[in-house]
């Protein structure tokens, strides 16, 4: 299996992606850089990784979209190949359309970084099926604008199509505004397309491979292979 | 006096003394040009130059062996293994952060990681040291707000996780706080870079982003006492962008495997003039440039503003002659300016044209090794005999030690600095395996080798204040036990070292105290202070800060899966207490303290007993238990004394504790309680093991001479702490977490 890593200007989660992919699960693992047009039919996962593509000009996601690597993974996707975003990467997939809704602002208008749980809603997507339905994930997250919005009826297409895939909870899977770090709408932490081949997530998986940095949870997301 | 067609106004206002001007003529043997002179402005000030703290800063063995011929070359860089080493600096930007504290703070960061990676290395951790007032002044909760946000947006935006600081405020700290940030890198032993130019006919390549007007006489700026006037100094202040930080590293760092730069510097303090002056000074060649070369953000910038302009994110880089091109394409690829500006040549001189017309020809020695340096007079302070003096027979006893201990856990120094660190991404670069607020120091593993480090800065400058030599030894002793609660053998110090104006006898004595104190201690421990940065004029109208050493310590893991934390992780664990067999303290631990300020208000007292011996001992005693697996937490003594240690690691851990501590292990307190809960005595750690491991710790303790006392139990959703049998204190971890976590979250909602 051979998975393909993104890096625009300002990315900086690409290497702990890399690393995580590499290191932890055996995959082989490319970078592909922001000015390459090309095909990725190679790749049997494509992440769209974390950081402050183009500085966050603008804002989040605005400028990465129009990156020419953008066009192979809408491509890509449109075949049905696998896309994780991850953090900046979800900023960047909804700018692109590739996945509905917005991120703005954290409601405290504060960065933060730290553990929280997320239950998963819908374990029978091609990032979850290691899953069990209603698991309780610990895994970190790192943003300033992760308060996922959308309109009503996004929002009930997304309940009914069942695309919302993780919602922020307390530690023992209750959602409840007290354990929701950013004020998502529904407490939404990720949501796919409705083909489930595009997933967007604001915690970071990659960073949650190993017991030795808090948690093992995301280990299982990543092993889309197999 | 010079006869001169110049006002001594205009040398003045750029901070250089009649003397020192008269010193240029007689070195050029003419008047300098206004480029030259801007040139050795900066170059001569405290900040490029040290030229009052370099005979003080001789007491450190490194830096001493540096100037006696070794060179500073690779003197930052500790070997972690055979393969890489740990670059590490820690440098202050005190003034820029009290007049705009968020670019100030950013720059700061951004300017610290610049050192790092132009050693080659790749930047894996920040920590930074914070101090302001008072959180009751809304000025001061201002300037912490968009300090931590600027150390947060910059930190945050170039990848590189902040993992680990401190925050004090005091008083004295109103009118200038101070900002210390400090970087860590990962570097090849053998791609070390170093800023020379030792090779005639390569080419001086500038990278990065353009230079503007900004930042110009910046470390002239950080060479004076922040006055009324400060406010108008905001344009000194640079701006920073951390996106063009990020491409810069990156680009740097791929281009150093072109294997074509030959050195490299960046462009921090003084600018172009420093990258221009050291490396040719250092490689006794010369370099000429033609300003006009350089890019800049605005027309008709001349070359004075050139030579001297801190704009951010710029480094100048010594390339191979012939390999240009292929060192500018990498930077092109990121997005980067780069232009060859001019070439090394052999005759040593420093000769800078704009448009072909000579505007500055210097030798760069003059420059760098003539920078005059001055012998200040010290003279012991008066107030410290004062200061000094308690007496604790007339100190009533603690009354209530449950109120008291709350009242410390909801001081701003000790409480919970949750608010601030969840503002940095401490976890990018995924190697952090203790988290800050989850461990005595941060402990990263380091992709590629076995071994992890261990980091924390730290400095209790209330003990400098009231014994600058003590104070010095102190906040080495507290970093390196640090470290070494985490299991990691302390191993080398950056430093920092903060004080007010130095040509106060007052100041430079508390100032040469102190680093000897430093120096000594650290030459104890092994630890050598291998890097830093001095800051003098940390003075307002208010007076000067305290003296603040901070000390930015590395410790080495030889696994870093051995790391320890600091909190009681389950319930059934056995508690213990180790410590010295015996010390004398006329003062109990208690001078200085923080109970004493917190409860009586007072700052006085002689700072508490350090054994050096016993200390050194307790860290390899740490270092031994974490690589056998003994212990389950270690958590060190310092503010707010055992009570607060003990509630502290079982806040963290979320599990309570019950010890009931015997009369011998506190025999030295003479029956007081609050030398018993509130002490800060040196050289005492809390450990939590399994009942199993109990006796190997204590044979581990005794094989180190070292006192080792069982004292309780984790367990329960309380904090009780008795003394022979005596309730002292019982309190509820909610009523403890209440206190502990929200203070700073409370001032800090706060908007009258």
């Amino acid at each position: 299996m051979k998975a393909g890593v993104i890096v625009f200007p300002g990315s900086n989660c690409d290497r702990d992606a890399y690393h995580a992919l590499r290191d932890v699960l055996g995959y082989e693992v490319d970078y592909l850089w922001h000015a390459d047009r090309r095909p990725l039919d190679d790749y049997g996962l494509i992440i769209v990784p974390g950081g402050f593509s183009y500085g966050d000009y603008l804002r989040p996601g605005a400028i990465a979209r129009f990156a020419p690597i953008m066009d192979s993974v809408r491509a890509y996707a449109e075949r049905g190949g696998l896309v994780l975003g991850i953090c900046n990467g979800f900023q960047i997939l909804c700018e692109a359309g590739l996945l509905p809704g917005a991120l703005t602002r954290n409601t405290g208008l504060k960065f933060r970084c730290r553990h929280v749980y997320v239950r998963v809603e819908n374990a029978q997507t091609p990032f979850t099926r290691h899953y069990r339905e209603g698991e309780v994930l610990k895994l970190p997250i790192a943003h300033g604008d992760g308060r996922y919005v959308c309109d009503e009826a996004t929002l009930a297409q997304l309940q009914r199509n069942r695309q919302i895939i993780f919602r922020y909870c307390s530690p023992d899977g209750a959602i409840d505004p007290a354990w929701n770090p950013n004020g998502s709408v529904d407490a939404i932490a990720g949501v796919a397309n409705e083909r489930f081949n595009v997933l967007g997530m604001m915690p970071h998986p990659e960073r949650a491979c190993e017991l030795l940095l808090g948690s093992e949870d995301g280990r299982r997301l990543l092993q889309v292979a197999g | 006096m010079v006869s001169t067609s110049r006002s001594p106004e205009v040398w003045r206002s750029m901070g250089l003394t009649d003397a020192e001007y008269a010193r240029i003529v007689e070195l050029l043997q003419r008047e300098p040009t206004d480029t030259e002179l801007g040139m050795f402005a900066v170059m001569w000030s405290e900040h490029c130059g040290y030229k009052y703290s370099r005979p003080v800063l001789r007491l450190f063995k490194k830096y001493r062996e540096a100037l006696e011929g070794a060179g500073f070359e690779n003197a930052g860089v500790v070997p972690l293994d055979e393969q890489y080493g740990i670059a590490m600096k820690v440098e202050s930007h005190n003034h820029p952060s009290a007049v705009e504290p968020h670019q100030g703070a950013a720059t700061g960061v951004g300017g610290i990681i610049r050192d790092i990676f132009t050693m080659g290395a790749r930047p894996i951790a920040i920590l930074d040291s914070l101090r302001f007032g008072p959180l009751d002044e809304a000025r001061n909760r201002y300037l912490f707000e968009h300090v931590v946000e600027g150390i947060s947006s910059y930190g945050n935006c170039i990848g590189v996780p902040t993992v680990a600081g401190e925050v004090y405020f005091h008083p004295c700290y109103s009118g200038n706080p101070l900002v210390n940030a400090m970087a860590v890198g990962v570097v090849p032993l053998n791609r070390i870079v170093s800023a020379r130019a030792d090779v005639p006919g390569s080419a001086v390549m500038y990278v990065g982003a353009s230079t503007g007007r900004d930042g110009i006489h910046g470390a002239t700026f950080a060479s004076e006492t922040l006055d009324e006037d400060s406010e108008q100094k905001r344009p000194n202040v640079q701006i920073g962008d951390p996106f063009m930080e990020k491409l810069l590293i990156e680009a740097t760092l791929e281009a150093l495997e072109t294997g074509a730069v030959l050195g490299m510097q960046d462009m921090g303090a003084a600018g172009l003039t420093c990258t221009t002056c050291e490396p040719t000074s250092k490689s006794g060649t010369g370099v000429e440039i033609d300003t006009a070369l350089v890019p800049t953000r605005e027309p008709d910038m001349t070359p004075y503003e050139i030579m001297l302009s801190e704009s951010q994110e710029r480094m100048l880089l010594y390339v191979q002659a012939e390999r240009e091109e292929e060192v500018a394409r990498v930077f092109r690829k990121w997005g980067l300016n780069a232009v060859v500006i001019g070439r090394v040549i052999e005759e040593p001189i420093l000769r800078v044209r704009h448009h072909g017309e000579v505007v500055a020809e210097i030798p760069p020695d003059y420059l760098t090794k003539q920078c005059p340096v001055y012998y200040l007079e010290t003279q012991e302070p008066e107030y410290l005999r004062e200061v000094q003096n308690l007496d604790l027979s007339a100190l009533p006893d603690v009354e209530s030690p449950e109120a008291a201990l709350l009242q410390l856990l909801e001081s701003p120094n000790i409480a919970s600095k949750r608010w601030v660190f969840e503002q940095y991404d401490w976890l990018v670069g995924t190697q952090t395996v203790v988290p800050p607020g989850e461990g005595d120091a941060a402990v990263l593993r380091v992709r590629g080798s076995q071994k992890g480090i261990a980091l924390k800065i730290d400095c209790n400058s209330r003990y400098c204040y009231l014994h600058p030599y003590r104070g010095g030894q102190l906040a080495v002793a507290e970093a390196a036990r640090n470290v070494a609660c985490t299991g990691a053998m302390p191993r080398a110090i950056t430093d920092c070292l903060n004080f007010g104006n130095p040509q106060r006898p007052e100041i430079f004595y508390q100032f040469e105290q102190a680093v000897h104190g430093i120096a000594d201690a650290s030459e104890y421990f092994g630890t050598p202070v291998i890097s830093g940065n001095v800051s003098f004029y940390n003075e307002s109208e208010r007076g000067a800060v305290y003296p603040t050493p901070t000390i930015g310590m590395l410790g080495v893991l030889e696994r870093a899966e051995d790391a320890l934390q600091a909190g009681f992780r389950e319930a059934g664990l056995a508690v213990l207490l180790v410590q010295p067999p015996a010390w004398d303290d006329p003062h109990l631990g208690l001078g200085g303290s923080e109970y004493l300020s917190v409860i009586h208000g007072l700052e006085r007292g002689i700072p508490p007993t350090l054994l050096l011996d016993a200390e050194a001992q307790l860290h390899r005693f740490l270092v031994a238990c974490a690589r056998q697996r003994l212990v389950r937490s270690a958590h060190d003594i310092s503010e707010g004394g055992f009570a607060v240690a003990l509630t502290e690691s079982a806040l963290i851990g979320n599990c309570g504790v019950q010890v009931n501590l015997p009369h011998e292990a506190f025999r030295w307190a003479q029956g007081r309680r609050d030398a018993i809960l509130f002490s800060e005595a040196q050289t005492r750690v809390i450990l939590s093991a399994s009942n199993e491991a109990v006796p190997a710790i204590q044979s581990m303790a005794q094989a180190h001479g070292l006192a080792c006392y069982r004292i309780g139990e984790t367990g329960g959703e309380e904090v009780a702490i008795a003394y022979e049998g005596e309730p002292l204190i019982r309190l509820s971890l909610q009523a403890c977490r209440n206190a502990y976590e929200n203070a700073i979250p409370r001032w800090m909602e706060r908007r009258v």
